[in-house]
């Protein structure tokens, strides 16, 4: 990575841990994450903004891996899908995956848990055609989507239920 | 798909931005959110020298109320738009705007000042901000001068911008409380980029009509002739659209003369 040109240190924290490397400006976070950090969770689709597989969490908000530089995240906190093992929301959403059908091929998942997270967190009252709208960024080319809202709908109701 | 080679700074104090953004011994670029500029860097559309990253400058982080206008730094995200929380002379007018624009894991790293300086005819700022009459403070290592929206925009991906120059504010004039507002576009799929969008801004109190067509291949089309709203945007407003871009096409003259009916029929709601 050395061989780059114009390599800068960059400090960031990834899944909690604390990270000093040297970083080429051009390096977008998803390839950074992938390829020096070694955390294949995070998926690249497209690699323009638009599938929404490579989705992570950058101090808690949903955004696209492969369009933020990693030298642009010095100081942020980051989190991938493998940061969300222990999440018990991202836990919930895995469980109703499985139950729904919200996969098959499981490209998109990644992306799909992180901005399904920030939905539930954000609009837990969201209609089935909400769910459809603030999802659009994230592509499924297998399930046809439906599994996919079912289980967030599951999710937001059981979050409802246990509120009371 | 990966950019070509770059050199980064990210600069904490405006002076020092403007200083990195007047070099002229390459290509230099500001570049705030990179969610359009990141997609170009990707497919080597853009191939800078240096990038200057100016979401680090506090001045162009905050949103303030100046009598009755809102000021806007450049580098605001349009989630924090979205989400409300500042002083809104504008009556939710932005925090509706904001809420379309693609994807929320978009709109966490967009900026407005980086969507209206990348002047991409489709973009919701673009048509929003011309309709809404605001004006843009742009800053330079020669100083700051104030630009209307209308003027700002000179075609598709087309500024006013000088070389080294960054828009620093956007200054958007409050609605009286009669004001209406009405915001419409067409894309095939949710968040996709508008094929055609329109923005009405019926302002009685302060004498204003105006209707502006985008998404329009080049800049904002603006009509303030009070008889396309009478029309409802048939008749006069089919008339003004003939002698532009969109006239010489039917399919541009009947998405875009739809957005409009529809933008106006959401202001007369």
């Amino acid at each position: 990575m050395s061989a780059e040109p114009h390599a800068r240190p960059v400090r960031l924290v990834v899944n909690g841990r604390e990270i000093a490397a040297d970083v080429a400006p051009r390096t977008h976070l998803a390839d950074f994450l992938r390829e020096q950090q070694l955390l294949t969770g995070t998926h690249l689709g497209c690699e323009h903004g638009v599938c929404g597989a490579c989705t992570i969490l950058i101090d808690g908000e949903p955004a696209r891996s492969c369009i933020t530089f990693a030298v642009a995240c010095e100081g942020r906190s980051v989190t991938t899908v493998e940061g969300l093992d222990d999440d018990e929301l991202a836990a919930e959403l895995r469980a109703a995956f499985t139950a729904e059908h919200g996969l098959q091929c499981g490209f998109c998942t990644p992306g799909m848990l992180v901005s399904a997270r920030d939905l539930v967190l954000r609009k837990l009252d969201a209609t089935d055609a909400a769910i459809r709208v603030e999802m659009s960024g994230n592509l499924c080319r297998c399930t046809g989507y439906v599994g996919i809202v079912n289980a967030i709908r599951r999710v937001m109701d059981a979050r409802k239920a246990k509120v009371g | 798909m990966k950019a070509a080679s770059f050199d980064y700074e990210r600069p904490t104090a405006l002076p020092a931005a403007l200083g990195l953004l007047a070099r002229d011994d390459g290509v230099v670029r500001a570049i705030a959110g990179s969610q359009s500029l990141g997609p170009m860097l990707n497919l080597r559309l853009v191939q800078p020298d240096l990038l200057v990253d100016i979401t680090a400058v506090p001045d162009l982080l905050s949103i303030r109320e100046e009598a009755g206008t809102l000021v806007v730094g450049a580098c605001v995200t349009h989630a924090r738009l979205e989400d409300g929380g500042y002083p809104d002379p504008t009556r939710g007018v932005l925090a509706a705007v904001a809420g379309g624009i693609a994807y929320r894991a978009v709109r966490n790293r967009g900026t407005i000042g980086g969507s209206i300086a990348h002047a991409d005819p489709a973009a919701d700022w673009l048509v929003a901000a011309t309709a809404l009459g605001a004006e843009l403070v742009l800053a330079g290592t020669a100083g700051r001068r104030t630009l209307a929206m209308a003027a700002f925009v000179l075609g598709a991906f087309e500024t006013a911008l000088e070389p080294g120059e960054i828009i620093a504010e956007i200054r958007i004039p409050g609605l009286s409380a009669e004001a209406r507002w009405g915001y419409w576009k067409f894309c095939r799929k949710a968040g996709e980029f508008a094929q055609a969008s329109a923005a009405v801004l019926i302002d009685p109190s302060r004498g204003l009509t105006r209707c502006v067509i985008g998404a329009a291949s080049g800049k904002p089309i603006v009509m303030t002739d009070p008889a396309v709203l009478r029309e409802g945007g048939d008749g006069r407003a089919l008339e003004l659209l003939a002698d532009t871009a969109i006239g010489q096409d039917r399919y541009q003259l009947r998405t875009h003369s739809v957005a409009l009916r529809r933008a106006i029929a959401k202001a007369a709601a």
